[in-house]
């Protein structure tokens, strides 16, 4: 140890900074097992929660407000119609971001001159995507069901939802356009493409998978709100599936929301099934985003 | 092309004075060339594919070129030659409006193809582009088969009614590329090697049929084995097409061109002559120290 060697000049310094290096380690590790281990408590909970209660009748019946009858020998009762809506204000929802959205990234992007306005703009979107989404809930109450007189629908659900997600979908499909590299673009100029060529047949399949990865993500966030659905009237619970544009509807947070304010202590464990459920769609939807970029991606 | 790499003792004056005096230019430029700030050398070019008068192109506030004169002369190859951030690249860019598509760069002053000024409002950049094609630094391939890659060009150009497999196969063909890849046309273009990627890129440019043929550094990006089949086929390609390179390698130009034109820092074209005449005996003293290697 005492040997001289040509490195013992300093070792104590070395092995002090080398302490506060695994300190600062530590520390971090514990940060994400904070994260981690809330995630995974919560949903050991939910699923501890609702084990039994999650059955074929739970999710093709309606629902009901005897607690007995979600049970798996009871008459039948359960989340089916805000199954259905769910999925259809979903896809409806998707439907009009993936218009708006790309097309609104694909004219800031590709066709908008730099200006002072464009800048202005991309602010205010990305400043937009920071609106707290009852503010949204509300502008869809204002515009959608009392202006456009679209009612407690199905379409002023989907449009309110369209607003919420707009700014992300917006934001990064403007991302994935912005990765396509300029020298695609160039060697599709240069044998002489126009500009629309040049982004139907170049840019948009290169950013499709960052697109719709975006956009799924974005879906399965709005799929999980409450809030703004809550304000453009959605029922809490509906005894029938929404069957057009213009019907009522539930959604399945509405629903959770409302069984999990029941005082009869059974109903925590219907608004854990339902949760299940809710989940189990979220998951599977950025299953899909996490394959498409996977499959999609022409690089590959 | 960064221009702030630029020697300290290079001012950008329009020539070196420590060049050649006025007198002797007066004395070696033929007596037509009228315009006062013209390179050295310019050699009599006899109905020029194209030709750039006084020829300024700006960055924003920067100059890039100042005042180009130049023909480019048919079914030759030109050389374009200088140190970084001289405005070679841009020069080339401006042949066929690529650099329409940077918001800041700005064209002043004339540049013709077969005696049409390019930037007048009535022609379209993209009409323009399908008769002169271009090849870039870096071999840029689509993410698509090596058919549909040299198909592409013939397609957005509304070419793919006649027989596409065979244009396709003699552009591969006229590219020295179609012996190495005849059995995988479906496989996808990315998948080759540099060498054959740029080859591939130039069989996509050539496909369509286009007069001239622009090649900004082609193979810089290339190994030598690789870039010695790329100079045989410019060679080549010079028997059909207009060709104007540009190239760092002063050997390259000196191997493929039939003309070279020399700029130098600050976007100024100092000569412009055959590539013989400007490897051996340069008019000006600055073309002669970059040649030999004393600065660039």
């Amino acid at each position: 140890m005492s040997t001289e060697t040509p490195f013992s000049e300093g070792t104590d310094d070395i092995e002090r900074k080398r302490k506060i290096g695994q300190a600062f380690v530590a520390v971090c590790f514990a940060s994400t097992l904070v994260g981690i281990v809330a995630l995974v408590a919560l949903i050991a909970d939910v699923i501890y929660e609702s084990w039994g209660w999650v059955t074929w009748e739970f999710l093709t019946y309606p629902p009901s407000q005897v607690v007995e009858n979600f049970l798996p020998d009871g008459r039948g009762a359960g989340i089916y119609p805000a199954l259905v809506g769910s999925i259809f204000l979903i896809a409806l929802t998707a439907v009009f971001t993936i218009f708006l959205g790309v097309g609104a990234a694909i004219y800031l992007e590709e066709y908008a001159a730099e200006s002072r306005l464009k800048s202005f703009i991309e602010a205010n979107i990305a400043n937009l995507a920071g609106v707290p989404s009852i503010v949204y809930g509300l502008l869809g109450l204002a515009i959608f069901v009392r202006a456009i007189q679209l009612g407690t629908s199905l379409i002023a659900g989907a449009l309110t939802l369209t607003l919420l997600i707009l700014p992300i979908v917006i934001v990064s499909s403007q991302e994935a356009l912005r990765a396509v590299p300029d020298s695609q673009r160039q060697a599709a100029y240069g044998v002489g493409a126009t500009q629309w060529q040049v982004i139907r047949d170049v840019v948009l399949p290169r950013a499709l998978p960052g697109i719709m990865t975006g956009t799924i993500l974005s879906l399965s966030r709005a799929i999980g709100e409450t809030a703004p659905i809550l304000m453009v009237g959605a029922a809490t619970s509906l005894f029938v599936a929404p069957d057009g544009l213009t019907s009522p509807f539930s959604a399945m947070p509405m629903m959770i929301f409302e069984w999990a304010g029941h005082p009869e202590p059974e109903f925590q464990h219907v608004a854990a099934a339902g949760i299940v459920v809710l989940l189990t769609i979220l998951l599977l939807m950025n299953a899909v985003a996490i394959l498409i970029r996977n499959r999609y991606d022409p690089r590959s | 092309m960064t221009a702030n790499n630029e020697p300290a003792e290079m001012t950008p004056n329009r020539r070196g004075p420590e060049s050649v005096s006025t007198s002797e230019i007066d004395e070696r430029r033929s007596a037509s060339a009228a315009a006062d700030d013209g390179p050295l050398g310019s050699p009599r070019v006899s109905s020029p594919v194209i030709e750039s008068r006084d020829l300024d192109v700006f960055y924003g506030d920067t100059q890039a070129l100042h005042g180009i004169e130049m023909e480019v002369p048919e079914r030759q190859v030109t050389a374009l030659i200088g140190p970084s951030g001289c405005g070679k690249s841009t020069f080339l860019r401006s042949i066929n409006r690529m650099n329409d598509l940077i918001d800041v760069a700005r064209v002043e002053g004339d540049l013709y193809f077969h005696g049409k000024n390019v930037y007048d409002d009535d022609v379209d950049p993209v009409a323009l582009r399908r008769k002169i094609g271009m090849v870039f630094q870096k071999p840029n391939p689509f993410p698509k088969s090596i058919y549909d890659n040299v198909a592409y060009g013939l397609r957005v150009q509304g070419k793919d009614d006649g027989d596409v497999d065979e244009k396709v196969r003699t552009a591969l063909e006229q590219a020295a590329l179609l012996d190495e890849v005849e059995d995988q046309l479906d496989e996808s273009g990315l998948d080759l090697s540099g060498g054959q990627q740029q080859r591939l890129c130039i069989a996509r440019a050539i496909a369509p049929d286009p007069e001239v043929v622009l090649m900004d550094e082609p193979a810089s990006a290339l190994d030598p084995v690789a870039t010695s089949k790329i100079e045989d086929l410019i060679d080549d390609l010079a028997e059909e097409y207009t060709v104007v390179i540009v190239t760092h390698s002063m050997q390259q130009a000196a191997r493929i061109s039939d003309k070279t034109a020399v700029f130098l820092t600050g976007g100024h074209l100092v000569e412009f002559d055959d590539t013989e005449k400007i490897f051996e005996n340069p008019e000006s003293q600055q073309v002669e120290d970059y040649i030999t290697g004393k600065f660039g």
